[in-house]
């Protein structure tokens, strides 16, 4: 074995230790009690929002409509989460969306700093609050793709783009619907975060709102009729790849000819 | 007479050059061989030309036949393809067949007086083949024509250009209930806040572009409509015409806040151009290039509890155009 390819291998090594290491801690940036319970309890979600959402939130869910400085000068801003139920908390965590660094920031997918056996604690604390919607059970095995696109056509598509790629309104940015979990499309569809319109049942079912899993589950890998999606971002792109690729290969192809016929 | 001796002056100075370009045109010495005639190519070539001319027709009556709803596509792609492909190969025919051409190969001359008259002679001389002239020329316009007529026909699907009549009419009348895609009827008490619905005039064609008109739900205390539309949202249910009045795009985003405080006010935003309207103003315009607010459908509850219309729209709906501002019928 030569020695560069040696230290390649020790530095992969150690590297991958370090990341194995890292694993096994839960993920930094939250207050968490010393000692946590070894199964999801209500006391250890109680401890945990106290630590990390009352700030903004308030005590016990109350809310803070009008920012005022709390402990250690943090001047929190927050809706109630009285009778938001499991649905929401579950969504906002799972998401990575909580807790958010500023109150005026859009939430954004992000890493989630909550081990799951903490999120389990906080969902079922957040739903001690008062009566709320709980977490969706989706069912695959209903619904058609065909149903999906044309819900996700009525409702969806207005924003989040017809292969669901996102972009944006005026005042937000609209996420990209791949990578998501069918119960996280279910969540997102029942509680509407942030700027979201929220989905009743009696706009779209629950079997509908399968369908509609379906289709958003199919825009990770859509079709792509002609072979290359582009992005799956639309005409622009498309026209660009006619004006600047196909043209120019067109005009080459023309010159070739003729300097064929001229010789 | 001043006037007759201009006449004749300008007559004797245009027949007089012409004469003498044609008796000029008698004597000078050719440049390019003879080439003998080739009727032939020059049928084939009108042929080819005539070919193309219907092809070019076939797409204007491809047009006309399916309205411009519902054109098919790939008809009139091969229509104005086939135009193409077959004037191309006329004049491949007529550059192979009929122009006389030979490669010369010469120094550039440095002054060149006279190099001028003798390349125009050289294109008059390269067309002496062609027999039958008129023929060609006019089978050449007559293709040319019908081509850029075929070019044109599309600008019809710019809209109505002589009859706004249709744009003027609206399907709504006052005491009609509101139903949903699916024909199910709303009652106020269906329409939450937070979410937006689509509603249509019952029985009414949903295709009808002034049918659609989107709904939400707002705090009354919220509501701060113009004046004289008091009473036309019942329980703060608003409903404008689905349709923007910048473009005509279909009203498809409604944005609103989870959380108030500190999160956008609640805004209608239509997903072509982001024009963005305010429900709870009677949708006026806080953003992008609209250049009115949507025309907002007065509501009233009957005893049932079913959502009906209170009247027509406040405005004429869709993009602008002339007489947009005058009351609809």
């Amino acid at each position: 074995m030569s020695r560069p390819r040696a230290i390649t291998i020790l530095a992969a090594t150690l590297t991958l230790g370090l990341v194995a290491v890292a694993e096994a801690q839960p993920p930094s940036g939250i207050v968490r009690p010393t000692t946590e319970p070894a199964r999801p309890t209500l006391e250890l979600g109680a401890e945990l929002y106290a630590g990390n959402c009352a700030s903004c939130h308030g005590i016990a869910g109350s809310g803070i409509s009008s920012p005022r400085p709390g402990a250690a000068d943090i001047a929190g801003q927050g809706p109630p989460l009285r009778g938001v139920g499991a649905l929401a908390a579950d969504f906002y965590l799972r998401m990575g969306f909580m807790p958010l660094p500023e109150a005026h920031r859009e939430p954004e997918r992000d890493r989630v700093l909550f081990t799951d056996k903490e999120i389990r604690s906080l969902v079922s604390y957040v739903a001690s609050l008062g009566p709320g919607p709980g977490i969706p059970h989706p069912d695959l095995r209903r619904g058609t793709i065909q149903d999906g696109l044309k819900l996700f056509t009525d409702h969806c598509a207005g924003c989040h783009q017809i292969v669901g790629r996102g972009g944006f309104a005026t005042g937000a940015r609209i996420p990209p619907l791949q990578g998501v979990t069918p119960t996280e499309i279910a969540e997102a569809v029942r509680t509407g975060p942030y700027l979201m319109p929220r989905f009743s049942k009696s706009q779209i079912s629950d079997v509908q709102l399968d369908s509609l899993i379906h289709y958003v589950l199919s825009t990770k890998d859509p079709d792509n009729h002609g072979g290359w999606g582009i992005g799956n971002l639309g005409p622009i792109p498309e026209g660009m790849v006619a004006w600047w690729i196909g043209i120019p290969l067109l005009i080459v192809a023309c010159m070739l000819v003729g300097r064929r016929l001229h010789s | 007479m001043k006037l007759r001796e201009w006449l004749i002056a300008f007559l004797t100075l245009l027949f007089g050059r012409v004469w003498r370009r044609r008796e000029e045109r008698r004597a000078r010495k050719r440049i390019v061989p003879a080439g003998s005639p080739e009727r032939r190519a020059e049928t084939v070539v009108v042929i080819l030309l005539a070919i193309a001319s219907l092809f070019a027709l076939g797409f204007i009556v491809t047009y006309a036949m399916f309205g411009p709803e519902q054109l098919p596509n790939e008809l009139l792609g091969i229509c104005l393809g086939m135009a193409m492909a077959f004037i191309g190969a006329a004049f491949t025919v007529m550059a192979k067949k009929l122009v006389v051409t030979e490669e010369l190969e010469e120094d550039y001359p440095e002054e060149h007086p006279e190099e001028q008259e003798k390349v125009a002679q050289i294109i008059e001389e390269s067309g002496s083949r062609i027999t039958r002239k008129r023929l060609l020329m006019g089978a050449g316009a007559v293709t040319a024509g019908s081509l850029g007529l075929a070019a044109v026909t599309p600008a019809l699907s710019l809209g109505p250009i002589w009859d706004t009549g249709p744009l003027d009419e609206s399907p709504w009348r006052r005491g009609m209930r509101l139903v949903d895609e699916d024909d199910h009827l709303y009652r106020a008490s269906d329409v939450d806040e937070k979410t937006f619905y689509t509603a249509f005039p019952e029985g009414v064609d949903k295709e009808d572009l002034a049918a659609a008109v989107v709904m939400v739900r707002l705090d009354p205390r919220a509501l701060h409509l113009p004046k004289g539309r008091e009473h036309w949202a019942p329980y703060g249910i608003v409903a404008y015409s689905k349709i923007c009045t910048h473009a005509g795009c279909a009203i498809a985003l409604y944005r609103k806040p989870t959380f108030a405080p500190v999160e956008p006010r609640p805004a209608l935003v239509c997903p072509c151009h982001y024009s963005t309207f305010d429900p709870a103003t009677g949708a006026s315009v806080i953003y992008g290039p609209a250049g009115r607010p949507l025309p907002q459908l007065p509501l009233m509850v009957d005893g049932s509890g079913y959502l009906r219309a209170g009247g027509n729209f406040s405005e004429r709906i869709g993009p602008g155009w002339w007489n947009v501002r005058s009351q609809p019928s």
